[in-house]
């Protein structure tokens, strides 16, 4: 295989400068948001005693759960020795470590103390599954640098495999945490799975490629570099397979509930009778996100048309945007539907017991969400300014060990 | 035996007049009064719950109380109103926000229409979930059972609230003002019933029980469930009673007769 050769992009045009404007304004946006409006107090947010984690609990498992999918391209390459996507390693790190970085800053912004992080850091309680992540982000931050840095040294090239394994074993564990957050709760029946931490990690998969192909798109496209047929064919099919594997899992847990009659009321909320909950499930997570994106990247392959890098980047958003439908009904929704304390009896109260309950996200909670998800931005395109993440070339020529090989056969 | 376990805090026998008799006398005199019976602060305390403040919670005790549904009447809220008069807590007219930790909950029967009204407030779990995920330590559970968190500690992650079956903890949202020193809050922390800690501390009854009892329908009895002499050990080894989602194994120190 050729030398990869990776370069800077030049920063300099002026769409470059707005979008590190526009990203650098959300964050700041998000930060003072946090700081005055909830200065006097908490009660203008959309989450209250009730529905307890908001929306931006909902950016928050997006960005974190992605984070460790968004790797899962290097791994492929540094583990799996698939060489075709060598030469996409360095921006799959920077890309985990920037979406996980966007996650922990609306952890941090959440809190109701958020000027008691360091009583986080200080005090662990180790059978507490969110103190757990707490190590597992940080960690996973430390991992993804090194592993990076062998990448980007020459010198330390030889260790990519085992820095690689190193961090595919630390996120699948992570991934399974930040699962196991819902899975380990079981009081609500909306949660208390133990198919949580593997549906997370498969979220993961899915979530991850799908930003990663839109980055990359996005990179190559705004500084004028070329991606052949080959890895956007290879892109694709790969998201579509995560795409399935979501299905299945979501499947798989909505069916176990079904069966158990004591579970068929949450099912009944979500499936059918859950309002926004039910539409955004039906028409969000299976249809948005997972129904037409595997028509755009499989429907048209049998008549020997493949997806175009317009077609990945349509496909990679539905999916995003299905993403976001699944986390809002599993967090919100799960919140949504009441305790279950008094089996077969009506309940009230002035406590909204027994009731549905409501949630509005507040401007505040949007902005803490879209502020993180620029903060992301943020650190790809001032990593990819002045680091060499990104790769000269990806056309055909440059990445398929077999090319050369096929064009010059007689 | 001490002093709380031999006088256990009973419906029918506890009599606030004795009570307030013994605070104004031991302030006067500073003696003890009766074989057994000493005041907190005057004399030496040797019961578990009238102890010094360097003394830990004993895991010999096992507070808990026992809420008779045959006698809470679904309109009484004494002792939701004593808890806030008691803790300091307030309503902004928020209800989706406002904190309670103590409230009553109406329940019935579709099949049948037999309704019931209860207290709902933390449960005081022997398992408590919310010790468990709270991921500083925040969330604990003192020897004798009862359950807090130390809002010095505390994050506001609120993942205890995600954890709580019984929809126990209350976040608090509002700027607070006018606090009571003995139950002190802070906004950004999230808070729960206490079991009047500082009141059984001193030798005294919670104050919702103590409501209940004085004003209200008599159905609240709090005690030492390790105390097999207590009235309310006496009461749960004599009656069936119930544990809310007894089913998750949790323990809950507070048990509900003709639920």
């Amino acid at each position: 295989m050729k030398r990869i050769i990776y370069s800077e992009i030049e920063g300099r045009s002026a769409a470059f400068r707005v979008l590190v404007l526009i990203l650098g304004a959300f964050v700041l946006a998000a930060v003072f948001g946090v700081f005055f409006g909830e200065h006097g107090g908490y009660s203008g947010n959309g989450a209250n005693n009730h529905v307890v984690w908001g929306v931006p609990d909902v950016f928050a498992m997006f960005l974190i759960v992605a984070a460790s999918g968004a790797l899962n391209v290097a791994i492929i390459s540094s583990v799996f020795r698939k060489t075709l996507y060598k030469p996409l390693e360095r921006l799959s790190c920077l890309l985990a470590i920037a979406l996980l970085l966007g996650g922990m800053m609306i952890l941090m912004l959440e809190l109701g103390r958020p000027d008691r992080v360091i009583v986080a850091m200080l005090n662990r309680n180790l059978t507490s599954q969110l103190a757990w992540n707490f190590i597992l982000y940080s960690g996973f931050i430390t991992i993804v640098i090194i592993y990076l840095w062998f990448q980007m040294e020459r010198r330390m090239n030889r260790f990519i495999p085992a820095a690689g394994m190193v961090a595919f074993i630390w996120r699948v564990i992570l991934t399974t945490g930040s699962g196991s957050i819902y899975g380990f709760l079981v009081a609500r029946e909306a949660y208390d799975s133990a198919v949580m931490g593997p549906m997370f990690v498969a979220m993961s998969f899915s979530f991850g490629l799908a930003v990663y192909n839109l980055v990359l798109l996005a990179a190559l496209r705004g500084s004028g570099r070329e991606i052949g047929d080959v890895l956007l064919r290879r892109l694709g099919r790969l998201l579509g397979i995560f795409v399935v594997v979501v299905l299945y899992f979501a499947a798989v847990q909505h069916l176990t509930n079904l069966y158990a009659a004591e579970h068929s009321g949450v099912e009944r909320f979500i499936l059918r009778d859950g309002g926004i909950y039910t539409l955004l499930f039906w028409g969000g997570q299976i249809l948005v996100g997972g129904l037409l994106p595997l028509v755009l990247l499989f429907g048209f392959s049998r008549r020997g048309i493949h997806p175009t890098g317009r077609i990945v980047a349509l496909a990679s958003m539905l999916v995003i945007v299905g993403a976001f439908a699944q986390l809002y009904v599993l967090v919100i929704g799960g919140q949504a539907y009441p305790l279950n304390m008094f089996p077969g009896m009506e309940v009230s109260s002035s406590f909204f017991d027994g009731v549905v309950l409501s949630y509005t996200p507040s401007l505040v909670e949007i902005g803490v969400g879209l502020g993180a998800m620029s903060l992301s931005g943020l650190i790809v395109l001032v990593g990819i300014k002045v680091l060499r993440f990104l790769p000269a070339t990806l056309a055909n020529s440059a990445v398929d060990p077999h090319f050369v090989a096929t064009s010059e056969k007689p | 035996m001490s002093a709380r376990k031999t006088k256990p805090g009973t419906a029918a026998e506890y009599d606030p007049g004795r009570r307030s008799f013994l605070g104004s006398a031991a302030a006067a005199a500073g003696v003890a009064l009766a074989p057994g019976v000493f005041l907190y602060g005057i004399a030496k305390p040797e019961s578990a719950a009238a102890r010094g403040l360097d003394v830990a919670a004993s895991s010999d005790v096992r507070w808990g109380m026992l809420i008779d549904l045959n006698r809470c009447d679904s309109g009484c809220n004494e002792c939701v109103n004593a808890c806030a008069t008691e803790n300091g807590i307030k309503s902004h007219g928020r209800p989706e926000t406002d904190a309670q930790w103590i409230r009553k909950v109406d329940i019935r029967d579709p099949r049948s229409g037999l309704s019931r009204s209860l207290p709902v407030m933390c449960q005081h779990c022997a398992e408590p979930p919310c010790v468990d995920v709270c991921p500083t330590g925040a969330s604990f559970k003192r020897a004798d059972g009862i359950v807090l968190v130390d809002r010095h500690r505390c994050i506001g992650c609120r993942y205890c609230m995600m954890a709580c079956p019984y929809k126990a903890r209350s976040f608090v949202h509002e700027e607070l003002e006018d606090q009571k020193p003995h139950a002190p809050r802070g906004k950004g922390t999230v808070e729960s019933c206490t079991m009047c800690v500082h009141r059984v501390d001193a030798d005294e009854l919670p104050a919702c029980v103590e409501a209940c009892t004085n004003t209200g329908g008599g159905a609240m009895l709090f005690g030492d469930l390790n105390d097999p002499d207590s009235e309310i050990s006496k009461r749960v080894a004599s009656y069936p009673t119930r544990q809310i989602r007894a089913d998750l194994g949790l323990d809950p120190g507070v048990r509900y007769q003709n639920l």
